[in-house]
């Protein structure tokens, strides 16, 4: 599984980053988690905005901090 | 460091059909014009078209849209019924008494027919982007 936390640096962004790292502890799954800070590799993906979270190639959240259970939902 | 990327409030995503007609036109110049004036953000029809992750999930969690369609035809409110996306704020140019026809330059007191009309439709909203920005979060704009 391979993560990616879209975002150039903002508190949110690196506040989705813990979220999704803490996500990953407690579930007990191996991915790979990537921080994406160049804005043209991000504007790859087609967001609107950032934070954004990149799950196996498809966007899952964009423009927000998500909660770990969504994140969880995400991985299962 | 700032904490927001994209603040929440004021957020709007423009969606315009820029199809090939003076109201498609109308749809498309309109939001280039209201992205440059930082009333709200331009992003990508094709892509929600497309159905590519990215777009799909940007309209989901965009706080506040428009969707511009040029015509009765309504191609900008198909693409939503087809990508399961609810419409929201949806605006069809011939209803605001501009009639379609082929002309790809339509005059400048269309265009701000158009423009005013979504500028009343978001009023008291707080303008919330630079201008120009192609990818919303902090010090890239």
């Amino acid at each position: 599984m391979e993560i990616k936390v879209l975002g150039p640096g903002c508190a949110k962004c690196k506040k989705t980053e813990e979220v999704v790292r803490a996500a990953l502890a407690e579930s007990g799954l191996d991915a790979r988690v990537d921080k994406v800070t160049d804005l043209m590799e991000i504007a790859v993906y087609g967001v609107f905005g950032t934070p954004a979270v990149v799950v196996d190639g498809q966007v899952k959240s964009v423009g927000k901090v998500p909660s770990k259970d969504e994140v969880k939902s995400w991985l299962a | 460091m700032a904490d927001d990327c994209c603040p929440p409030k004021g957020q709007v995503m423009i969606l315009a059909c820029s199809g090939g007609s003076n109201v498609g036109q109308l749809s498309n110049q309109a939001a280039v014009e209201l992205t440059q004036e930082g009333f709200g953000k331009m992003s990508c029809l094709a892509g929600v078209g497309g159905k590519l992750s990215g777009f799909l999930q940007s309209v989901k969690d965009a706080p506040d849209l428009v969707v511009i369609d040029g015509c009765p035809v309504g191609c900008a409110k198909a693409i939503f019924r087809e990508a399961g996306l609810p419409l929201r704020n949806h605006v069809v140019i011939t209803e605001l008494g501009i009639e379609k026809d082929g002309d790809l330059k339509p005059p400048r007191a269309e265009l701000d027919t158009v423009k005013n009309h979504i500028r009343r439709m978001f009023a008291g909203r707080p303008p919330w982007a630079p201008a120009g920005g192609q990818v919303c979060c902090c010090g890239s704009a």
